[in-house]
């Protein structure tokens, strides 16, 4: 280019400096929205992930395969075959016998009820209904797949931390310590890797001590400089003797963390003074001559333990017995809920593969239960139907025909504009509130039964309503006035117009609203809670004024139990959930896309 | 205003000549006196006074927004479908004013049709399109015989030979010719006396407005016709009266020949040769 004198505006350097600058907006909006889109997915994605990895643990559900005897003196004792009479036998004591049966050696209340926890309260119906339905087998000993509890299912699915072995060299000399307890005594450093691990712990440990220290030394300083500057006398002496507390209690601290230090470094532990275990240590187990013993103390050679399992007899007191194994679980016992003699249990059944696991069909077919493992969604996907259908019933055509004579027939005046604009402002209404007016008006007032899809359906309908007279109108609105005019031009009434020609046209528009409307109902809690519909339902709907519960308040009741399991459950219960909105939304879709006309 | 005389058409912008002597004298289908609509505080139509015989395409032309629309939809009480519509004065069609009480604007339509100016077929088949004003209205006993009136029909709006085979077929498929066709079959199905027209060939290419030209002359044997137009040569070709509006006001109503050769009024002579419009 020889000649650059600019000729224009438009190629002059300012003209120039704006175009760059226009694109550099323009790209900004770009990344903005790239960016947006990139948050959206990701929060999306982090939400399915999540629910999808809690779930997880709700697909498959634990047998524990146990021999049982049928002892026809529990079940049948007159001998009666009749399935009415065996269900009534007691199953629960023959599951327990079973247990019992495989661990010898149980005594103890407690211990007794922790072997019981291993199986689910409805293993034994189980076994009834069983029973009841083959009468033969009475009399026979049999191996039944009894459900496994909560406690047993979740530790198999490794809730509580993994049992990871650690390695186990030389052999072991067994020694009677006291009635449970026992002696371990190994010729060289056998039990370093395990002191290793658990001054691990200890450090962790004293550095959280200290970290508490340091917190109360900050709050001592902070009194101190309050008991100088504090105007009354008797404000100072209290903010200094705080500060005394405080100091004290941090200096308490740090020596309680020096002492897990120096035993963390091994300080002053041999084979006359162990490190003692408690019950905030992690679990150290050994494995051995077919028992298992919990580690109580532990020095490099020797070690003093529990007897969970009784080992072979002969194991004990005699020669060194090599083939041992060493476990350990990182969470203490007294921070989960499988104990470690319950850790043993299932272990030795697993080995001997006792332990199966199946595609869990009770969650989609079983009602609401107590017992995380009994509990299953039929209940609440069955209330769900009954409720969207009383929503259904009562605010499709109330709404349809409410936007119909709002938009086709009625006069435009001030009242049909203030009712234009309190219809859009009930969409906006927060669902609670219509929750209490349903409370108010529909349990309160008319008498509808309490707990009821009846009295939901009825809620979820004024919910709903607004959504939908709103999307009918713009669907009627959408529909060329040309078609109204064609219909009055061959002398159609206005309401032949709309029903043989306008509202059909519109009809895609309006299921769209509607399913939307609808699946915004499926997704309510709140108002649900308030007309209470949050009971535990066992039974299943018949009507729609049994009793019931909703999808979403079956997850808001399972996401608020304590037992770990629902947590599961509820996850579960959320991805089918999710699932119906995805079918109802998908519905909408493909409806507007079918019927989409272009004008 | 002038009234309906009988008169020889020599026009010679005219390219066929309309009527001939042998005809009977036109009858007198809708008298309109002295007609004003306000549309809320807009005057849209002042005092027309206008007789509009039967067996005879009468023309509205003007330019835009002079009224004639307005009046049209006026002569079968479609304006009553628009809220703020008022309208007064007095329309007769066959000595029966329509505006009476009495008069429900539902069956005055069924003998008033109209065609509108975007081809509008109802998005349905081609046979129900044509049957739907005999169905409401009871027209056809049975099957067969509704059959008949949407085959007659089709016929005389000069569609049947191009849909007989695809009946069923959605209206809205049709070309945009055929569609207005079938709009007008669809009005004339239900055996108006009266057929408006507005502007019914402004959407088409030359070949459909042609068509359509042709078969408003045919249905002129059977109705009175009413079409407003905005090309003068449309008015001229087709039509025997024409009534020309401006801003609201019949300005001049006269045999076509006379509108287009001799115009009395000014204003009339400005539009047709161009010079206002």
């Amino acid at each position: 280019m020889p000649d650059r004198t600019p000729q224009s505006y438009y190629q002059s350097e300012a003209a120039l400096k704006r175009l760059r600058r226009r694109r550099r907006a323009e790209w900004r909006l770009q990344a903005c929205g790239i960016g947006a889109i990139a948050l959206a997915g990701l929060a999306l994605t982090a939400l399915l992930w999540s629910v999808i990895s809690k779930a997880g643990d709700a697909l498959s559900e634990t047998y524990l395969a146990l021999p049982v005897t049928l002892d026809a003196a529990e079940i049948d004792p007159q001998a009666s075959a009749d399935p009415a009479r065996i269900l009534q036998g007691n199953f629960t004591g023959l599951a327990r016998q079973a247990l019992k049966a495989r661990f010898e050696g149980v005594r103890g209340r407690k211990v007794k009820r922790q072997l019981h926890d291993l199986l689910s309260s409805g293993a034994s119906f189980e076994l009834a209904r069983h029973v009841a339905d083959n009468p033969d087998l009475i009399g026979r000993t049999i191996t039944f797949d009894f459900l496994a509890s909560d406690t047993t299912d979740l530790y198999l699915k490794g809730a509580f931390g993994r049992l990871e072995p650690l390695p186990a060299a030389g052999a072991l000399v067994l020694a009677e310590e006291g009635r449970t307890t026992l002696r371990l005594d190994a010729g060289a450093d056998a039990f370093v890797p395990v002191l290793e691990r658990l001054g691990k712990t200890l450090r962790a440990q004293a550095e959280r001590l200290r970290t508490t220290a340091a917190r109360e030394t900050a709050g001592a300083e902070s009194f101190a400089r309050l008991a100088e500057t504090a105007a009354s006398p008797d404000a100072r002496a209290e903010a200094r003797a705080e500060a005394d507390m405080r100091r004290a209690r941090a200096a308490a601290l740090r020596a309680q963390a020096a002492v897990l230090d120096s035993r963390a470094a091994g300080d002053g532990i041999d084979d006359t003074a162990l490190l003692p275990l408690d019950d905030r240590m992690p679990s150290v187990l050994v494995e051995i001559a077919g028992g298992w013993i919990k580690l109580t103390a532990v020095a490099p050679r020797r070690a003093e333990g529990e007897i969970l399992v009784l080992p072979d007899r002969s194991a004990v007191g005699g020669a060194a017995v090599s083939g041992w194994q060493l476990h350990m679980t990182e969470s203490p016992e007294s921070a989960r809920k499988v104990s470690d003699r319950q850790i043993v249990w299932i272990e030795s059944l697993r080995r001997e593969g006792a332990v199966k696991q199946r595609f869990n069909t009770r969650f989609f077919f079983a009602s609401d239960s107590r017992e995380p493992e009994l509990a299953g969604i039929r209940g609440a996907v069955v209330g769900t139907f009954w409720t969207m259908l009383v929503t259904f019933a009562l605010a499709f055509p109330i709404g349809v025909f409410a936007a119909i004579y709002l938009e086709e027939f009625a006069p435009k005046n001030r009242l049909t504009r203030f009712i234009e604009v309190n219809i859009n402002n009930l969409a906006a209404v927060p669902s609670i509130v219509f929750g209490l007016l349903g409370l108010a008006l529909f349990l309160g007032v008319f008498g509808v039964p309490r707990s009821a899809p009846l009295a939901g359906g009825m809620v979820l309908a004024l919910m709903t309503l607004p959504t939908i007279i709103i999307a009918a109108r713009a669907a009627l609105r959408a529909v060329p006035p040309s078609i109204r005019e064609a219909a009055l031009g061959v002398g159609a009434s206005r309401l032949q117009a709309t029903f043989h020609h306008v509202l059909p046209l519109a009809m895609p528009g309006i299921l769209t609203g509607t399913i939307i409307g609808m699946a915004q109902a499926l997704g309510e809690t709140a108002p649900l809670i308030l007309i209470g519909m949050v009971a535990f339902i066992v039974d299943v709907p018949q009507g729609i004024t049994d009793s019931a519960t909703v999808l979403p308040v079956q997850i808001f009741r399972w996401s608020d139990f304590p037992e770990r399991a629902f947590e599961a459950r509820a996850a579960a219960a959320i991805l089918v959930l999710l699932g119906f909105l995805m079918v109802m939304n998908g519905l909408a879709i493909v409806l507007r896309k079918r019927f989409e006309r272009r004008w | 205003m002038p009234g309906a005389q009988p008169q020889t058409d020599t026009g010679p912008r005219v390219s066929w000549p309309r009527q001939r002597a042998s005809e009977t004298p036109a009858r007198l289908k809708i008298r309109a006196r002295d007609v004003n609509v306000h549309y809320g505080d807009n005057h849209a139509i002042r005092n027309v006074t206008v007789d509009i015989d039967d067996k005879t395409v009468t023309a509205f032309i003007g330019p835009s927004g002079c009224g004639k629309s307005t009046f049209l939809r006026c002569l079968n009480r479609m304006n009553d479908t628009i809220p703020i519509c008022r309208v007064s004065g007095l329309i007769e069609m066959d000595g029966q004013d329509i505006y009476a009480p009495d008069i429900d604007p539902v069956l005055l339509r069924a003998r008033v049709g109209m065609v509108f100016q975007k081809p509008n077929p109802f998005p349905k088949s081609i046979y129900d399109n044509v049957a739907y004003g005999p169905r409401i209205h009871g027209l056809a006993a049975d099957r067969a015989a509704l059959d008949h009136i949407v085959e007659q029909s089709l016929r005389r709006a000069a569609l049947w030979d191009e849909v007989k085979d695809r009946l069923a077929a959605s209206g809205t498929g049709l070309s945009g010719g055929q569609q207005q066709r079938l709009c007008i079959a669809r009005a004339i199905a239900t055996s108006p006396e009266v057929l408006l027209m507005d502007e019914p060939a402004s959407a088409l290419d030359p070949i459909a407005t042609a068509q359509i030209e042709e078969l408003i002359d045919e249905l002129r044997r059977k109705f009175a016709v009413v079409i407003v137009t905005h090309s003068m040569q449309q008015a001229a070709r087709v039509s025997q009266k024409t009534a020309f509006f401006h801003l609201g006001e019949l300005v001049e109503y006269g045999e076509t020949g006379q509108i287009f050769t001799n115009p009395r009024d000014p204003r009339t002579e400005s539009y047709i040769t161009g010079r206002i419009g």
